[in-house]
């Protein structure tokens, strides 16, 4: 112990010409912290995906100022996205699990119309009661998925593919041809869908607030750390005693609650709610995830990136009509954007790794002639 | 996925599934589960649900399913080797937009459709490359490409729908083999069938597949050209889709930007329901085809008894959901059988350690 420990005080000696980013990569600790922290946040991946995000609304901007400045610009900027920031959310803590729960669309149409229900049969049900039946049945949902594949030992891509089917065959029974119609439910129940505090949306002010309670989770709790290591290793993480199984299924049970959740927030936005509410929004879901810088096959990422990615493929999407590109091109542009990403994440893995055998090649030689 | 097994000290062979006879080899796996109960809902179908032995039914039936009898059969490589493609029903689309589109312009029928199929060979090099030669994950790669190949195919034509086509081709479509009922489009699909079939079965490149996808580091080591090998399924599998896409456009006289939305999910489903394992390395090809089959009768079967599409979609997910679960349940039966026959001996540890994820790991740190 304490010859590494002198070996490597010589070597800082010799290390000194190395560049910056090489030095926040081996050894971080040499940098003062306001660096350090100014290091990581520009270099990290979150980062790169927020400049493009401004570079897009800054370019709609130009090209037609109501869309930051106009009557509705700002608000529907941050409502919008809104919907998909919680579904990517819950999808990325999946993901970093080295899972994936394609069902999120299913879970958020049954949850969607179980809220006009509510409102419909219970006339006068208190607002946050028909919240709290959404968040539950999501995560009821939610834990059906999770025990299968945590007790089953079967691929969660299988699992959710089927779930997707039977949730929403049971949405298409339930409702039939019925739809839920703004009148159906109470006007402060709409109106929450585009209300505002201080100007700031409150469905965003929710989204917000999962965000960031998730996101705290993930990076300092002792259960949010161990989802890491068990999407870094699902083997590993069974032999080193994490509670893998428990995890697992607290992970779908969370994506499904945000799901259930989102139901309710997709309700009281856009009033109408047939029983094909949120069909196909997973792939989307899962693009935002890939596109926020979660590696698919777990492990890494952040809920932060997941997040931002949302908001990007929300935005785009608004965006081209306004700086002239016919909306058709919209879906084109977003799988460029996802091709985009993943090969930018391989190129930069890449060179991390080709700066780190660099650093310890450099390393051995200075260490051997000292 | 490795399995560790303890094979019988009297026999020589290590794998446990060749310690049976080979009627009970043949008779007792995931393949002939699914043909029997194929077999079963047929003979309930015929017996129980008016108008189902109908010539008719069986027509519109094989008329309906062919895009996923089709796609299936390349679909069921790709997953051998451990990887996926979620964007077959995007190559759908765009390959249904361009013939239109071509027509539109008012070139001849099969000039649009070499140029589909063409379409087809680039969207699969697009793919095939990225997850062979870059080494990315094929779900991500293929569920930007489905965003892209869609968009595209929606960028072209707008909201804007083709309908005039060809009386000829289009009856060709939907023509039938003399007077069996049979619809010209299964001559290709069995054509197709028998090739990958033979293909899988007895060349060194179809045994290739199956190494790819228990080991793909193995594999490699024995002179499977793994890259390679990938990148021609990728290929192949949107040629294929490219050749559905033109059946489709031909069969509804329509080419629209949407065209088969949703359908990779399908085609992914029956292909796992046929006995596939998603991790790669198993999976047989009459076992697909009878899941194709299975879920295109069943749903057949119940709508003629008034069932409406919801119930149909529970039952698929219920099946694909039992059909995964049913090996786990059995792998845990035999355990706790073997466990009690050998209560003295040590068990060489379970068969996985950790729930499965989304599919096969080993491609992540290339």
């Amino acid at each position: 112990m304490i010859g590494i420990r002198e070996k490597d005080h010589q070597v800082s000696e010799h290390t000194e010409h190395l560049d910056a980013s090489t030095e926040q990569l081996v050894a971080p600790s040499r940098l003062s912290p306001g660096r350090r922290a100014f290091n990581t946040i520009v270099r990290s991946r979150e980062f790169s995906i927020l400049l493009v995000l401004i570079l897009v609304i800054v370019a709609a901007t130009i090209s037609s100022s109501s869309f930051v400045f106009g009557g509705n610009g700002w608000r529907d900027l941050l409502l919008t996205p809104s919907i998909l920031v919680l579904l990517a959310v819950g999808q990325a803590v999946v993901i970093i699990t080295r899972n994936v729960d394609l069902s999120v669309g299913s879970v958020l149409g049954f949850t969607a119309y179980l809220t006009g229900r509510l409102f419909i049969d219970h006339p006068g049900i208190p607002i946050p009661l028909v919240v709290l039946a959404g968040l539950l049945a999501g995560a009821a949902l939610g834990l059906v998925n999770g025990v299968l594949i945590g007790f089953g030992r079967v691929p969660a891509l299988v699992i959710t593919l089927g779930t997707l089917y039977i949730y929403r065959g049971v949405v298409l029974t339930w409702a039939g041809s019925n739809r839920i119609n703004a009148s159906d439910m109470p006007n402060s129940f709409g109106e929450l869908g585009t209300a505002t505090v201080l100007s700031i949306p409150v469905l965003f002010l929710v989204a917000l607030v999962v965000l960031i309670a998730v996101g705290y989770y993930l990076q300092t709790a002792r259960g949010g750390r161990q989802l890491y290591a068990i999407g870094s290793d699902p083997d590993a993480a069974v032999l080193y005693g994490l509670p893998v199984r428990r995890r697992i299924i607290s992970a779908f049970v969370l994506s499904g609650a945000l799901a259930g959740l989102t139901g309710v927030v997709f309700a009281a936005r856009y009033g109408s709610v047939s029983s094909s509410a949120g069909t196909g929004i997973e792939l989307q879901a899962v693009a935002a995830v890939v596109i926020g810088g979660v590696a698919i096959f777990g492990g890494s990422g952040t809920v932060w990136g997941a997040a931002i990615g949302a908001v990007l493929l929300v935005t785009i999407n608004r965006a081209l009509p306004t700086v002239g590109i016919p909306d058709f091109w919209q879906q084109a542009l977003v799988g460029a954007l996802i091709l985009g990403s993943i090969v930018l994440d391989r190129v930069l893995a890449n060179r991390r790794a080709r700066r780190l055998i660099g650093a310890r090649d450099n390393e051995a030689t200075t260490g051997a002639t000292a | 996925m490795s399995t560790v097994q303890d094979a019988p000290a009297r026999e020589a062979r290590s794998y446990r599934s060749y310690t049976r006879p080979l009627w009970w080899r043949l008779l007792f796996n995931r393949e002939a589960a699914v043909i029997a109960a194929l077999v079963l809902v047929i003979l309930w179908a015929i017996y129980f649900v008016p108008f189902f032995g109908n010539q008719l039914t069986m027509t519109f039936l094989l008329l309906d399913i062919a895009p996923i009898l089709l796609i299936a059969l390349p679909m069921t490589m790709v997953i051998i080797t451990g990887e996926i493609d979620l964007s077959v029903a995007s190559v759908v689309g765009l390959s249904s937009v361009l013939l239109g589109t071509l027509v539109d312009h008012g070139w001849s029928v099969p000039a649009a459709m070499v140029v589909a199929l063409l379409a087809g060979v680039v969207c699969g090099l697009l793919n095939g490359f990225l997850v062979a030669y870059v080494g990315l994950p094929s779900l991500a790669v293929t569920i930007g490409t489905l965003a892209l190949f869609r968009g595209i195919a929606v960028g072209l034509l707008g909201t804007k729908a083709v309908t005039d086509f060809p009386a000829g081709w289009t009856a060709l479509a939907k023509a039938k083999i003399g007077a069996t009922g049979l619809p010209v489009v299964v001559i290709p699909f069995l054509v197709l069938a028998l090739a990958i079939g033979l293909l899988l079965q007895f060349s060194s490149f179809g045994r290739g597949i199956y190494d790819i996808g228990l080991n793909a580091e193995a594999a490699q080591f024995t002179g499977v050209s793994v890259a390679r090998t990938k990148l021609l399924l990728f290929v192949m599998t949107s040629v294929v889709s490219a050749f559905a896409g033109i059946y489709f456009t031909l069969r509804f006289s329509s080419s629209r930007g949407d065209n088969a939305t949703g359908l990779e999910l399908q085609v992914i489903a029956a292909v796992l329901l046929g006995g596939v394992s998603i991790f790669g390395g198993r999976g047989r090809l009459p076992g697909v085809i009878a899941g194709v089959l299975l879920i295109g009768v069943l749903s057949s079967a119940l709508r003629l008894q008034g069932t409406t599409v919801n119930v149909i979609n529970i039952i698929i997910g219920v099946l694909l959901i039992a059909s995964v679960m049913s090996t786990s349940v059995l792998a845990w039966f035999s355990d706790l059988n073997a466990r009690r026959h050998n209560r003295s001996r040590n068990r060489s540890g379970p068969t996985t350690l950790a729930p499965a994820g989304v599919g096969n790991p080993k491609e992540v740190d290339r």
